[in-house]
């Protein structure tokens, strides 16, 4: 039971993702979460605004579904399936965070300092939050796909395109954990 | 009922990303500081583990459930849009320390405020729409 309760080790959960992928290639259809945000702005009357949003989201519903199942799946992970070990973060990484503020990084998934409602009282944290999804929001559909439609999918098809938006990525992560974080939270 | 197999897959990928830690925003700042291999052993095994897949289903023809042949669409040549878009998410993945699955998962997972970064993707994909005319 250990096994289970504990978190599972890279070599388990990569393989495990890739079976995700091919699950939805074997049942006809790709593994790309951020398609979801089209199909919902389509649902909400978007298509009235801009051609991109003009298309039968119907047939993008098993998506949702997938997207939904997720939540479950997030929900029951987190009640059935995890004990209270710690998640075992670099020492340094947790040295750097707890100099920008952000401490118990082995208790939790997000900082409270960022995500709790005490926290989002702050409007500055709001704000980071809000540019933190738009930026993910225009950034996705821009590049073509996210971390599941490019990094996963489109690498194991030996996308190139796929590779170049992952070097995007890194490049966009690298300049907000190095450049911009010492900037925003010291 | 073919909802189902779609709803099962996602709460499987739930659970798996949940177990694995990588909605974890630590993991991410982790990641990006290059101070563990945790996050590279996923995305890299599951790469390897999908381009065996996918080779090794192409070579055997074997089927979708619906009867085609196993392929996958070529991702469209914009290498321009792909590096600038890519960044403009990487930018937000290591802020928000979630990228679009994992929205979703942490929202289950019971941290609420995500919602606030969900919302806000939504939004920032409309925009996209908006311009992407007048995009380079």
């Amino acid at each position: 039971m250990d096994y289970i309760l504990n978190p599972w080790p890279w070599y388990i959960t990569g393989p495990l993702i890739a079976t995700v992928m091919f699950l939805l290639v074997s049942f006809g259809k790709t593994f790309g979460m951020s398609s979801n945000l089209r199909t919902i702005c389509s649902i909400g009357g978007a298509g009235k605004y801009a051609s991109f949003f003009d298309f039968n989201w119907k047939e993008q519903q098993w998506n949702l579904w997938v997207a939904v199942g997720s939540i479950i799946g997030g929900f029951l992970a987190i009640h059935f399936l995890s004990n209270s070990n710690p998640i075992d973060i670099n020492p340094s990484t947790i040295e750097v965070l707890s100099s920008y503020g952000f401490n118990d990084p082995e208790a939790n998934l997000a900082p409270a300092e960022l995500y709790s409602f005490e926290a989002l009282k702050n409007p500055f944290n709001l704000f980071l939050l809000v540019i933190g999804g738009i930026f993910i929001g225009f950034g996705t559909r821009y590049a073509g796909g996210c971390t599941s439609g490019h990094a996963i999918t489109g690498l194991s098809n030996l996308q190139l395109p796929s590779l170049v938006a992952v070097i995007g990525f890194f490049i966009g992560g690298l300049l907000m954990t190095h450049i911009l974080f010492p900037l925003i939270f010291l | 009922m073919k909802a189902l197999k779609f709803l099962f897959t996602g709460i499987f990928f739930g659970i798996v990303l949940t177990k694995s830690q990588a909605i974890s925003w630590y993991r991410i700042v982790e990641m990006f500081r290059f101070e563990s291999f945790h996050m590279y052993g996923i995305i890299g095994s599951a790469v390897v583990t999908g381009v065996i897949l996918i080779q090794l289903s192409k070579k055997l023809k074997l089927k979708t459930t619906e009867g085609d042949l196993i392929s996958l669409p070529q991702k469209a040549k914009k290498y321009k849009s792909a590096l600038l878009g890519g960044t403009i998410f990487g930018l937000g993945w290591a802020l928000a320390g979630a990228c679009p699955g994992p929205m979703f998962i942490l929202l289950g997972a019971g941290y609420y405020s995500i919602a606030i970064v969900l919302v806000s993707s939504i939004t920032g994909t409309f925009i996209y729409g908006l311009v992407a005319d007048r995009l380079p």
